[in-house]
């Protein structure tokens, strides 16, 4: 159903490109997401809802009277070619903006070329931080975002053990590092923190699981922090349920684990494991009933679920339109210096704000798997969270703050009083 | 262009290599044609003019032109010697990273965390010093030698092993692979010092030439094109001379050379050597021109699809991997732009359809083609010249 | 806040009560008194109704307080409705409030039904009826609950779980009811857990003579909860000066050291069960390989797409029969064999038919073929990982004894993988087939002139290497993502397989997957997972130099190609 859909999408993404390149009267939305290999898992879907949002801002009229056009490319996995295809959408599609990437190499290949073509990336997912260029607006969640909000929730619970399993780059050693530093500074000691890195798709977690009921096997409370990636997640928790470990007796918490990937498997054995988010699908607002039923009507599948870098795309796409509309314009630097201090409603029922150092201010949610693959919330922050680029709990990033209207600096050191690093160099 | 102009004054002492070698000449005056016209075009051509060659286009062709030479070291050894190597991206990828670490070294305090001595990815890593490998590449002639040197020295020690105990086969091809597969988990271990899973990005420039500016990207399309005329002159000089016939009856019936008394080992030996240093050559020049380097490149599926376009273009004639690997090349980017949805199965369609009606690859069929009623000279010069003059701007 | 709500909700309800009858719900009605009176502060008995009704909004510690006193008040439906809690089945309507369960009907609706008065509510949308929530402290706590009102069930199963329960939180008020039990309980297996729990307990008793003889009953017991209240108990002694003996810390301390070692041993045999688990899925996935590549020559690409579409065919089956999902894993396997082998026919004769004598010219063909059936399988299900169950009886684990559980699922696919074998060796041996097969790999010519057709047994005999990928899809299902990628990540497992076991020859690749599997496990301790692989990859190729042709080379003149 959903392959027939995406056929069509594709089709119609290429009559509509064929007849507007006639028509240059339009504004081009270039969709930078992986369509095979690894990660067509998960970037699939990200395509899906940049192409509905283009759809639905149509429908609206367009924008500054044009219609939006998306170009579809498929970078297919490829870190360089992500690279290639971005100059190809910024050289020769002449894209306004571009929505894509997931993963961390992905956005790390594709930023010298958008910094040099002057363009404007969305990255819509959970990221490590330490970045933040002129020319990208993340619109995930920053560690601060989501990793010590989980750690302080489980803290709460009674957990004094922590595992910090994790995929083996730089996302879950950032993650796993600012944690370690996090939990010592609450007198967690060094023997109640056991740390682990796997590699990429590791698919035989028989030991490690095991590894892990043992550490929690001590009389204190254990809990997992699981950095896990992708693909590498279904294995892990098929191998947790053989084995026996309930979220009752060591709680899994993820960061990577959405909806999206639990509909990949059975989570009867799993319930009472945890996520952190910014959004869960089962989150209450009216904006979320609705962008629901939208996507069930765009994929033409009741069954399609919606998480949290939907979301992040959703509120990236809604602040770049308001911004071209503030600006008159699609030009990159005056939507930029539009975009600050911009407010969009995000769909949990709050308003995510865009900080000048380039990520949003987003409220924190804490969910538990349920049976039916969603998850029910079980905390949430009072207010909304400021996503940091740089790190306060890591010596080489605690003087470094990003602000692109006061200071126009990604990378500001606070102690040095110099900006430095590539976004200058660049220029 | 004139194709039967191969005498120049330039190409003087290379003429008794490309004696008989149409396809090679022809081959050679495209490169050269490309190496001068495409830098010229991108510089004194107004993006207006209709004669202007893009950077899009000038670094998509300097890419193809890096997976040529790459397609060339692996056709030496494949068509040329039978070792069917399933890891030869291990050392495109090693020469890479050898680049890759001097441009690192060169970004020096410009990071982000402004570190003089170590790579933003080392800081951030808690590094107190930099490795004892990292030495050395902050030198241009130290990375260039180690670009030749690890590859070749990796492919010496593989090699001599391998050979000595008359691995081959099937058995040659998938410990390569597994050699490749290897170095690949290794290089993601963010232990390792390699920038793991990210490996090296960011690059700012090339002995103090900005890689950003269109002099220094310009001057890195010309070196690639050179280096690919380089590569195919040293393989025409090796499969033409008596060793390469050796090599080549190692190919066909590898016990009956040896029991002629030739010390075959010795000659697969030298011909994979060879072959690893310009793989990494190529992998030197296509790192600073795509701006990353990173494990990826050591997958084993990257690997399989050298030898593909290799099978391609037409195994056993060197420009025939030259003409493969461009022209696969050149179906992936046109198809993932064009049919992002569709484009694997336009892909592997193409792979089984070469196989079955293309024993020989493109450059075995034109040949066919020139046997059955001699107008295939015509439909080859006119190839050869479409291949030198792909028009990258036939979009969605 | 939520007082509040339901205070709104309550009132607009009450003001609506003649004009939207339809939309009042039962809870609205018990919720009504319980209202009243927290608005005049007056003393109130509740009732059970009353309790279930405010779960709905009832924050997670309050909620803890009303299932104690749901509990507590012993009414019929009170297990239940804990039970239905706990399992997610009990939701409420999001308009009114009332507590139902649901039933999933044709038209894509839900059927309500009220907990509390089985009346049938209607249908509903899916987004109308909320889950109540629950969370890991909530169901602890209905854990102990169920385990206390269970520990006295006439089933063993029931009773099992509830001892293992009691023995997990070890509370001293739960003394009482341990005794109790453990008079009546005759099961020999569910007294020993109930005699740790009780020591357990003692242990924290502040009579020293009761922590002693505890101590000495737990000596050389296995139970994780054994190891947990020893440290619980050392920890207590080191902390506070609470009159702890110094003989009895000693012993605490040996008898912990004695468990300690006697879980070393288990270590090593859990160690070497995961060893030869994973080398049973490395057999799996490389069984069929042997055949097409080991036996006709062919490098074939695609065998891990043959794997991925038999984890594919287990998929649908279970589409089709959602309600037997036990055996529609027994189906899946010769289904999966069909349509894998099918498939392998259909590549052998549209293909690498063509390719006999060049066997590299197999690699590009099969390659080729493994991106388009990769797309194929993207555009049909999607680029998503799909949801294969487990079936119960593969779920969870058998004990071997109490400190060392074992998981079912691999100890059925070590024995699937041997059978497998077993299987494909009697046909390769013993049938008709298997003569032929034999004969055309060994002499094409030869064979075809004593009149056996070589194309008709090629073809059978790379659909029979295809159909066994497609059965190790079944299996592989089990243990990891089902999505397109599902055969790329074994194919290069499965080349060093066959390649190290010896081309050709299915003893190797047998002993290759077992060796290679419980050698990755033994590294895997004390190097990490990555570093293992690697060695383990470093290893191979270290062998091929000492064996060129695997570890059971074939022999004779055919050998050299």
């Amino acid at each position: 159903m959903m392959g027939k859909f995406s056929k069509i999408a594709g089709v119609a993404a290429l009559t509509l490109g064929a007849a507007i390149a006639q028509a240059s009267d339009t504004i081009k939305v270039g969709v930078l997401h992986s369509l095979s290999g690894t990660m067509a898992i998960s970037e699939t879907t990200l395509k899906d809802t940049v192409l509905m949002m283009v759809e639905d801002q149509n429908k609206k009229g367009g924008l500054l009277g044009k219609k939006l056009e998306a170009v579809v490319v498929d970078p297919a996995s490829n870190w360089p070619l992500f690279a290639e295809k971005t100059r190809e959408l910024l050289a020769k599609d002449k894209v306004d903006v571009i929505f894509g990437c997931w993963t961390s190499v992905s956005r790390k290949s594709v930023l010298p070329v958008v910094e040099e073509l002057n363009g404007l990336l969305f990255y819509p997912v959970q990221y490590e931080g330490e970045e933040s260029s002129k020319n990208v607006f993340y619109t995930g969640a920053a560690p601060n975002q989501q990793a010590i909000p989980a750690v302080d929730y489980l803290m709460d619970q009674g957990v004094k053990r922590w595992v910090l399993a994790g995929t083996d780059y730089v996302y879950p050693r950032t993650t796993n590092k600012i944690l370690e530093s996090y939990l010592k500074s609450k007198g967690v000691s060094d023997k109640d923190i056991m740390i682990n890195y796997t590699p990429f798709g590791h698919s035989d977690w028989q030991t490690i699981v095991s590894d892990v009921k043992k550490f929690g096997s001590t009389g204190k409370k254990a809990a997992v922090v699981s950095t896990i990636n992708g693909d590498a997640n279904v294995p892990f928790y098929k191998e947790l349920a053989n084995q026996g470990v309930s979220a009752e007796d060591i709680p899994v918490v993820a960061f990577s684990v959405g909806e999206e990937e639990l509909s990949g498997f059975d989570t009867k054995p799993l319930v009472g494991h945890l996520a952190a988010w910014n959004y869960f699908m089962s989150a209450e607002s009216d904006a979320n009933d609705e962008f629901i039923d939208k996507w069930h009507a765009f994929t033409k599948n009741d069954e399609r679920v919606t998480n949290d870098p939907m979301e992040a795309t959703y509120i990236g796409f809604k602040m770049w339109t308001a911004a071209v509309e503030k600006a008159g314009s699609v030009d990159v630097d005056k939507v930029r210096s539009n975009m600050y201090g911009l407010e969009v409603p995000n769909l949990t029922g709050g308003t995510a704000v865009m900080n000048t150092n380039h990520h949003l201010s987003k409220p924190v949610l804490i969910g538990e798997i349920q049976e039916d693959g969603q998850f029910d919330i079980v905390w949430k922050t009072d207010s909304e969270v400021k996503g940091d680029a740089w790190t306060d709990f890591l010596p080489e990033s605690k003087n470094l703050v990003s602000d692109w209207k006061s200071l126009d600096c990604g990378n500001y050191n606070t102690a040095t009083k110099v900006c430095a690093g590539s976004q200058v160099a660049a220029e | 262009m004139t194709i039967s102009q191969t005498q120049s004054p330039k190409l003087g002492p290379l003429a008794t290599l490309l004696v008989g070698d149409k396809g090679g000449q022809r081959l050679l005056m495209a490169i050269i044609a490309v190496a001068i016209i495409f830098p010229f075009c991108n510089l004194v051509f107004s993006p207006d003019s209709i004669f202007h060659v893009s950077t899009y286009t000038l670094t998509l062709t300097g890419k193809y032109l890096c997976y040529a030479l790459l397609a060339l070291s692996v056709d030496l050894i494949w068509g040329y010697c039978g070792i069917l190597s399933l890891g030869h991206g291990a050392f495109f990828a090693l020469g890479g990273y050898a680049m890759g670490m001097y441009l690192m070294r060169q970004i020096g305090d410009r990071g982000v965390y402004g570190n003089p001595d170590l790579p933003d990815f080392m800081v951030f890593l808690n590094w107190g010093e930099l490795p004892w490998y990292w030495f050395g590449f902050d030198q241009f002639w130290f990375s260039m030698l180690m670009v030749l040197l690890v590859p070749g020295t990796l492919a010496f020690v593989f090699g001599w092993l391998a050979f000595r105990s008359r691995v081959t086969g099937v058995y040659l091809s998938i410990i390569t692979q597994a050699l490749t597969y290897a170095l690949m988990l290794a290089f993601f271990r963010n232990d390792m010092g390699f920038g793991g899973n990210n490996g090296l990005t960011d690059f700012k420039d090339i002995l103090g030439f900005d890689l950003q500016s269109s002099g220094t990207r310009n001057v890195l399309f010309f070196a690639s094109a050179l280096a690919l005329a380089l590569g195919y002159l040293i393989s025409r000089f090796i499969t033409t001379s008596k060793l390469g016939r050796v090599l080549v009856s190692i190919r066909d019936a590898e016990s009956r050379t040896r029991f002629l008394g030739y010390r075959v080992e010795h000659y697969k030996l030298f011909v994979f050597v060879a072959s690893a240093m310009m793989a990494g050559v190529a992998g030197a020049l296509y790192v600073p021109q795509v701006g990353i380097i990173n494990p990826g490149e050591f997958t084993p599926i990257n690997s399989i699809e050298i030898i593909i376009w290799v099978a391609v273009g037409g195994r056993g004639s060197l420009f025939g991997a030259v003409i493969g690997a461009v022209a696969v090349n050149y179906a992936k980017t046109y198809f993932t732009g064009a049919f992002a949805e569709l484009w694997l199965f336009m892909l592997g369609g193409l792979f089984v359809l070469t196989t079955l009606y293309l024993p020989k690859g493109i450059v075995g069929w034109v040949k066919h083609i020139q046997e059955g009623d001699g107008k295939a000279a015509q439909w080859l010069a006119l190839l050869s010249h479409k291949i030198s003059n792909i028009s990258f701007n036939k979009g969605a | 806040m939520k007082l509040f709500k339901t205070l709104l909700l309550c009132t607009f309800a009450l003001g609506n009560v003649f004009t939207a009858h339809a939309n009042d719900g039962e809870c609205q009605k018990h919720l009504q008194s319980y209202n009243q009176s927290i608005e005049s502060n007056t003393n109130y008995q509740s009732d059970f109704n009353e309790l279930v009704c405010r779960l709905v909004d009832a924050s997670y510690q309050e909620k803890e307080t009303l299932i104690n006193s749901i509990v507590a008040s012993e009414n019929n439906k009170a297990l239940l409705i804990i039970e239905s809690l706990k399992s997610a089945d009990l939701f409420y309507n999001k308009k009114n409030g009332d507590v139902v369960t649901r039933k999933k009907l044709e038209n894509g609706k839900y059927q309500a039904t009220s907990i509390l008065s089985n009346e049938v509510l209607g249908e509903f949308k899916k987004r109308t009826l909320r889950k109540v929530g629950i969370n890991n402290n909530l169901r602890r706590t209905i854990n102990g609950l169920v385990a206390e009102l269970q520990i006295s069930s006439n089933d063993v199963s029931l009773r099992e779980s509830a001892a293992a329960e009691l023995l997990k939180s070890a509370e001293i008020s739960a003394l009482p009811l341990l005794e109790k039990a453990l008079i009546k309980e005759e099961n020999e297996k569910i007294k020993e857990i109930l005699l740790t729990a009780r020591a357990l307990i003692y242990l924290q008793s502040d009579d020293q003579l009761a922590r002693i003889e505890a101590i000495k009953f737990l000596d050389g017991s296995l139970y994780t909860e054994t190891r947990n209240g020893l440290h619980a108990f050392l920890n207590r002694a080191k902390q506070e000066n609470n009159g702890y003996a110094k003989v009895e810390v000693q012993l605490a301390q040996k008898t912990l050291d004695d468990i300690n070692e006697l879980m070393k041993l288990n270590g090593v045999l859990e160690n070497v069960y995961f060893g030869v688990a994973l080398g049973a899925v490395l057999l799996l996935a490389a069984i069929g390989l042997a055949i097409t590549f080991g036996v006709m020559g062919v490098i074939n690409m695609a065998h891990g797409e043959m794997i991925m579409l038999g984890a594919y065919t287990t998929f649908v089956i279970q589409q089709l029969m959602p309600n037997n999902i036990g055996l529609s894993l027994v189906v899946a396997v010769p289904a999966a064999f069909l349509v894998s082998g099918l498939v392998g026919v259909l590549i052998e004769r549209s293909v690498i038919r063509h390719l006999y004598g060049r066997p590299l010219e197999t690699l590009l063909a099969t390659f080729g073929i493994s991106l388009v059936l990769q797309q194929a399988v993207r555009s049909i299900f999607g680029p998503l990982n799909q949801d294969v169950q487990t079936p119960d009886w593969m779920a969870g684990t058998f004990t071997v004894n109490a400190g060392l559980e074992l998981t079912f699922n691999r100890l059925y696919i070590i024995i699937f993988s041997l059978l497998v074998l077993a299987a494909l060796a009697v046909v390769l041996k013993k049938t008709l087939f298997g003569l032929q097969m034999r004969a055309v790999t060994m002499n094409r010519p030869m064979a075809s002139s004593m009149g056996i057709k070589t194309g008709w047994v090629d073809a059978l005999t790379f659909g029979l290497g295809s159909g066994i990928a497609g059965i190790a899809g079944v299996a592989l299902s089990q243990l990891t993502n089902v999505g397109p990628n599902l055969g790329q990540q074994y194919i290069i497992d499965s080349f060093m397989v066959v390649v190290f076991g010896g081309v050709g020859n299915l003893w190797g690749t047998l002993v290759g997957a077992m060796s290679l599997g419980i050698a990755n496990k033994i590294f895997e301790p004390m190097a990490g997972a990555v570093l293992a692989k690697i060695i383990v990859l470093v290893a191979i190729i270290l062998f091929i130099q000492k064996r060129p042709r695997g570890l059971f080379a074939l022999k004779g003149r055919s050998v050299e190609d």
